[in-house]
């Protein structure tokens, strides 16, 4: 009959209506600044830099390789590389920053940074208040604002980050490896020397030495 | 104590009055009544945005706004500040005093309506003969001040939105009109204070309004669907679709013009509705004879918010109606159906009084409706749909 769907609709619209005052599953609504939920574990806004250890200069993975730079799409981020080098976390001397701006009102979150970087230096955060009311300097993150520690990794993105730890902890475990390879070889080989030398000269003296 | 309280603006008007010396009376009578009109009913306006926006809010399982004050109750408070303060833009082409007068001829007809419609007991502004006649000659010049509108703004969205108006409203006025008339018919007066009178006895303790009988019921269908097609609402908001005509006759007006639109637009459901209030649903009765000692105003409103409410109820179900299904709606449905209606409103009439009466018009009206429906206004049934290239 003519109308039939019409009063149908009607039924479903009232029942809507008033199941919103009843029942807690129908009212999804999170009233944000008041409430809010715990954001997804895969949440991502913006990049920051991953330090090690409780310095944030010291302990900085970023060891200016500019690849972030060139591989972001929009061009936001802004990187000088410093002139002298400091001993990365594998002890190695590395170049290091001396700037590192992003710049948030230009930023996709496209998470290419992330993915490219060979040093597990530079991660998505999942802060999003980030809004200020100066729109050229507060929204260009200089490194200090942008440096977060490695505990702040693990707490947003903990799977994420122990993953990360594991492939560093490998890595840093087969340099060691290899250094104390090197070293041994090093060693042996200074022993040979010195057992040839020794054999040359009887009363020489012990200065060198395998460290 | 029950009249007073029922007669209480009658009264505060007359102790008022009481002041001043004789000859001046009657127009201070008039100007109170203008001014309470012209002060109530926008503030009821503000308050019906705001639960329209939460009723409609709710029909989605939101929240709707809350922050405004208590329960968000002040929304319309910092609507009226934000429309107050925008910039009114004439663009450069519009027919600038046109453009101007259309928003305010719109309310001042718009209010020109409320002032035959009795609002309680002795509650009426001017008892005028014909005044139904009246409220009709106004709202149909509603249908100018649009066409006003979208013409004098030079802009196709604006024109293409009034010509869609003006369409409608005029397929639409009929409908009201006819309707109307099996009310007339019955009631044997054009005067809405009579109409609203003749409604105002009970059977045992049950109303004797025009939407209980079959033709009333009937007639107050199509009332209804004339009443929401005549206010420009969902589902017959053609003229200001904003999917396809950004937002019709009014594109052009920002600031308070536009605010004027929306107040106009909301103060005609107003009076539709207290027209539809008056003709169908007793007027300013009381639905049960036992509740007859609350005040014959508070029904009027409460009947008219009723009204309103299931104007927003619609307006959250139903989709819009394509320009070609409105027309067809209009001319190959319900006016055919209120035009037999009025045949057996006259049938009703002459039946004299018996239970022959009530059968024998509501199995008329049930199968012409069941009918016109299959035949008029049958679906399309198509087939599945089939690919040529495709599949």
């Amino acid at each position: 009959m003519l109308g039939e769907g019409i009063v149908k609709g009607m039924l479903e619209t009232a029942r809507n209506f008033a199941g919103s005052y009843v029942s807690k599953e129908r009212l999804t609504t999170v009233q944000y600044p008041e409430e809010r939920i715990a954001p997804i574990e895969a949440a991502r806004v913006f990049p920051f830099l991953v330090y090690d250890g409780a310095d944030w200069e010291a302990g900085m993975r970023c060891v200016a390789c500019q690849i972030c730079e060139k591989e972001c799409p929009p061009k936001c981020i802004y990187i000088d590389k410093s002139k002298d080098k400091k001993p990365d976390a594998l002890g190695k001397p590395q170049f290091y920053p001396s700037r590192f701006d992003i710049d948030i009102s230009v930023c996709m979150s496209c998470q290419i940074c992330v993915e490219v970087c060979p040093f597990e230096a530079i991660k998505m955060d999942n802060e999003f208040e980030l809004a200020t009311d100066d729109r050229f300097g507060g929204l260009l993150l200089d490194r200090k604002q942008l440096s977060k520690s490695n505990r702040y990794y693990h707490s947003i993105h903990p799977t994420e980050a122990a993953e990360v730890d594991a492939r560093l902890a490998g890595e840093k475990a087969k340099a060691d490896a290899k250094a104390k390879a090197a070293a041994g070889a090093a060693a042996k080989a200074e022993g040979a020397a010195k057992a040839d030398g020794a054999a040359k000269a009887k009363p020489g003296s012990p200065t060198a030495g395998g460290d | 104590m029950v009249t007073t309280l029922d007669q209480i603006f009658i009264i505060l008007r007359n102790w008022i009055t009481g002041f001043l010396p004789q000859a001046w009376r009657p127009a201070v009578d008039v100007v109170l009544g203008v001014v309470t009109i012209v002060c109530l009913f926008p503030g009821l306006f503000a308050l019906t945005t705001v639960f329209e926006r939460k009723g409609l809010a709710r029909i989605q399982n939101r929240l709707g706004p809350n922050r405004t004050g208590p329960f968000g109750f002040f929304q319309p408070v910092a609507d009226g500040i934000k429309s107050l303060t925008k910039e009114d833009i004439v663009p450069l082409n519009a027919d600038a005093a046109v453009h101007f007068l259309a928003p305010v001829v719109l309310v001042v007809t718009v209010f020109m309506g409320f002032a035959v419609l009795p609002m309680g007991r002795n509650m009426v502004l001017v008892d005028m003969d014909a005044g139904l006649l009246f409220f009709f000659a106004m709202g149909a010049s509603t249908e100018v001040t649009v066409f006003m509108a979208g013409w004098s703004s030079r802009n196709k969205y604006s024109l293409l939105g009034a010509m869609r108006a003006v369409a409608q409203m005029i397929s639409y006025e009929v409908v009201l009109l006819l309707s109307g008339v099996s009310v007339v018919m019955i009631s044997g007066s054009l005067s809405l204070v009579k109409i609203a009178a003749a409604q105002n006895h009970y059977t045992g303790w049950l109303p004797n309004w025009y939407i209980f009988t079959p033709w009333g019921f009937a007639g107050f269908v199509m009332f209804a669907i004339a009443a929401t097609a005549e206010t420009n609402r969902s589902p017959f908001d053609l003229p200001e679709g904003e999917s396809e005509l950004v937002a019709g006759y009014h594109t052009e007006y920002s600031g308070f013009k536009f605010a004027l639109f929306f107040l106009g637009e909301y103060l005609a459901m107003f009076s539709i509705s207290g027209l539809g209030t008056t003709l169908f649903l007793g007027g300013w009765s009381a639905p049960f004879s036992f509740l007859t000692w609350v005040p014959s105003w508070i029904w009027f409103f409460a009947k008219v918010m009723v009204s309103i409410f299931v104007f927003i109820w619609m307006r959250g179900t139903l989709p819009r109606l394509r320009q070609d299904q409105l027309m067809n709606f209009a001319w190959k449905f319900v006016l055919p159906f209120t035009l037999i209606n009025l045949m057996v409103t006259a049938l009703w009439r002459f039946m004299g009084e018996g239970w022959e009466r009530w059968v024998v018009c509501t199995l008329i009206l049930a199968a012409v409706f069941v009918l016109m429906g299959k035949v008029g206004m049958g679906r399309e049934h198509l087939g599945p749909r089939s690919y040529r290239y495709a599949e």
